[in-house]
C-alpha cells in the first residue's frame, strides 16, 4: 500500500517523464494511461492471458521432462560411480553457466521459438534436480539400507521403496528450487527467443516504450511465482514434513 | 537343542584403509551355535562383535573362512537370518503397520494376509494400539518393540541382534529384557545378542561370547547355567557376572593402554577383585 502512494507521488511530481514512470491507479490525465488499467484490458481482451497461458504450459513441459531427466541422471550418478566421474563432472560445471548462455546455441539448433526456449528450461532445471537428487540419494541413511537388505529387499525395489522414498522431502526442496530457476529460464528464453509468452510480450513493451504494460506483466509474473510457490512447493513440503515426522523451526 | 545351526571356521576379516595400514577386525574366529540358543557376542568397543554379525547377516564379507548356516555357505542377506540393530531403523514415511509388513510383502505374502501377520505380532509387542502411527510418534522403547515385531514377523530361523536395547533407558531394557526372554521361549528363534552390558549378557544368553580387542576375536566362553525365567539378583549370575568383568577388565587396559600411551593403568583392584586371588568367593 505504502508503495502504492509513494509509486503515484513519483508519478504525479514527474520525477521521471510518464512514459518511464507511468501512475500506477489514478491518471494523470483524464483517460489516461495507468498500469492497473492496462493489466485489466490485458486480461478482458486475452492478450496477456494468452501470454500467461503460454508461458505457464512451457514451464509445465519443460520441467516435467526436467524432473525426468533430473531423477535418471541423478539416479544413475548415484549408481555408477563411473558415471559419477564423468557426466557428474560435466553436470557440475554446466551448471555453474548460467542457463541463459544458451540462448544463442539453442536458437540455433532449434529456432526462435518455442523448442528453443523449453531447452533453456529443461537445462535449467534438470542440472539443478540432477544434483540434488543425486546427493539426496547418496546420503540416505545406511540404517535403512541395510534393514531393508536383511529383510529381502534388493536392486530397484530397494531403490523404489526404500532410497527414494527416504528421499522425497530433500527432493520436494530440491524441486523447488529448480521450479524458480525453470520459470526464470521461460521468461529470459521468451524475451531473447520470441516466440509468444509473457516475456516476449516484455520485449513488445519495451520495444513501444508502453511502460505500463511492462509493469502488468512483470507483475503478473510475481504473482504467478508466488502462487505456485505457497500454493503447491509450500504446502507440498509441509505436508511431507509432517508425515515423515521432521522438526520445522517454526 | 541339537544340530548346529550356524558354525563359523576360522573366519578372519580385514578392513583396508588408505591413510592406515588395514585392521584386522577379526582373527580366526570358531564358533558354532546350535538350533535355539540364546547366545551373546559381548566385549568392549572394537573387538568385532558387530562386524561378526554382519558377517553372520550376510551384510559383509569374511575376508576368509567359512560360515555355515544349516550346514549351507551363506550369499549375502536373507530373510532368514533378520536383524534388529541399535537404532530401530523404521522407516518414517510408512505406519507402523506397515513398516512391520513390508519384509512380508518382499516375500510375496498377499496382502490381506501379510496385514493380519503383522497385526498380531504387533498385539505381541503390545503396540497393537499403534498399528496405524507414524514412527516418529513412538518413543524409543516402542520402536524398538516394532523393530523386534518387523524381524520376527518374517519367521527368521536365527534372530541377529546389535545391541538392540543400548540406546533405551533403564527400565525400558529391563521390561524388554523380560519381553524378549519370553518371546525366544514361545519362538524357539537362534537368538545372537550384541551387547556391551555384562548384565544383559548374563540374564538372557545360554552362553556368553567374550571377545577381545587388537586383533578381535573370541577370548572365553562362559556357559550360563541358571534357570529360567531368569532373574537378575540370581546368585549363579552375580557370581558370572564378576568372572566375566574380571576378564573384561584386562581388555579394558588393553584398549585404555593404547588410547591413553602405555604408562596408563587401571587402578588395581578398582572395579572388582579379582576371584581368583580370594580363596573365599568361588566356595
Amino acid at each position: 500500500m505504502i508503495l502504492i502512494i509513494i509509486w503515484e507521488a513519483i508519478s504525479k511530481f514527474e520525477v521521471f517523464p510518464a512514459f518511464m514512470w507511468p501512475p500506477f491507479i489514478i491518471p494523470n490525465d483524464p483517460g489516461g494511461v495507468t498500469v492497473i488499467k492496462t493489466l485489466i484490458n490485458g486480461l478482458i481482451s486475452g492478450q496477456l492471458l494468452e501470454a500467461t497461458g503460454s508461458s505457464i504450459v512451457r514451464l509445465l513441459v519443460g520441467f516435467v521432462i526436467a524432473v525426468i531427466i533430473g531423477l535418471v541422471l541423478g539416479f544413475l550418478i548415484y549408481k555408477y560411480k563411473i558415471i559419477d566421474d564423468t557426466i557428474g563432472f560435466f553436470v557440475t560445471t554446466l551448471q555453474a553457466i548460467p542457463n541463459i548462455v544458451w540462448m544463442p546455441l539453442a536458437i540455433l539448433w532449434f529456432g526462435l521459438g518455442v523448442g528453443s526456449v523449453i531447452f533453456i528450461v529443461i537445462l535449467g532445471a534438470a542440472l539443478s534436480i540432477t544434483i540434488t537428487s543425486s546427493t539426496a540419494f547418496k546420503s540416505v541413511n545406511p540404517l535403512l539400507i541395510r534393514v531393508a537388505k536383511t529383510m529381502g529387499s534388493s536392486g530397484f525395489h530397494l531403490f523404489r521403496t526404500v532410497i527414494f522414498k527416504a528421499t522425497v522431502p530433500q527432493l520436494i526442496a530440491g524441486l523447488r528450487l529448480a521450479w524458480a530457476l525453470a520459470w526464470r529460464a521461460v521468461l529470459a528464453g521468451e524475451l531473447l527467443g520470441g516466440s509468444g509468452g509473457l516475456g516476449t510480450l516484455l520485449d513488445l513493451g519495451r520495444s513501444i516504450q508502453a511502460m505500463d504494460l511492462i509493469f502488468s506483466i512483470m507483475i503478473i509474473i510475481g504473482v504467478i511465482g508466488s502462487l505456485i510457490d505457497n500454493f503447491i512447493f509450500v504446502k507440498l513440503e509441509r505436508y511431507v514434513f509432517r508425515k515423515y515426522g521432521i522438526q520445522s523451526n517454526r | 537343542m541339537s544340530a548346529d545351526h550356524i558354525t563359523l571356521k576360522n573366519v578372519h576379516k580385514k578392513f583396508e584403509s588408505k591413510e592406515h595400514n588395514s585392521t584386522i577386525a577379526l582373527d580366526d574366529v570358531t564358533l558354532t551355535i546350535k538350533k535355539g540358543e540364546f547366545v551373546s557376542l559381548l566385549g568392549p568397543s572394537g573387538c568385532g562383535k558387530s562386524t561378526l554379525l554382519n558377517i553372520i547377516a550376510g551384510l559383509e564379507k569374511e575376508t576368509s573362512g567359512s560360515l555355515l548356516v544349516n550346514n549351507k555357505e551363506i550369499k549375502g542377506p536373507g530373510n532368514d537370518r533378520i536383524v534388529v540393530f541399535q537404532e530401530s531403523g523404521l522407516f518414517p514415511w510408512m505406519t507402523v503397520l506397515e513398516n512391520v509388513m513390508y519384509g512380508l510383502l518382499i516375500k510375496k505374502v498377499p496382502k490381506e494376509e501379510a496385514k493380519k501377520q503383522a497385526m498380531s505380532w504387533l498385539q505381541k509387542v503390545h503396540l497393537g494400539k499403534f498399528a496405524h502411527s507414524m514412527p516418529h510418534e513412538l518413543s524409543g522403547g516402542m520402536k524398538q518393540r516394532v523393530a523386534i515385531a518387523r524381524a520376527l514377523v518374517m519367521d527368521p530361523e536365527i534372530l541377529l541382534m546389535d545391541e538392540p536395547f543400548a540406546a533405551l533407558d533403564e527400565q525400558t531394557r529391563m521390561v524388554l529384557h523380560k519381553e524378549l526372554e519370553k518371546l525366544w521361549h514361545e519362538t524357539g528363534k537362534t537368538i545372537i545378542f550384541v551387547t556391551h552390558n555384562i548384565r544383559e549378557a548374563v540374564v538372557l544368553s545360554d552362553r556368553i561370547v567374550l571377545m577381545k580387542t587388537r586383533p578381535g576375536g573370541i577370548k572365553n566362553i562362559f556357559p550360563v547355567q541358571a534357570s529360567r525365567p531368569r532373574n537378575s539378583s540370581d546368585s549363579i549370575l552375580i557370581h558370572l557376572e564378576n568372572r566375566i568383568l574380571t576378564e573384561l577388565e584386562q581388555e579394558m587396559e588393553k584398549v585404555l593402554k593404547e588410547e591413553l600411551g602405555s604408562d596408563y593403568a587401571l587402578e588395581k583392584d578398582r572395579l572388582r577383585d579379582d576371584p581368583h586371588n580370594n580363596l573365599g568367593s568361588d566356595i
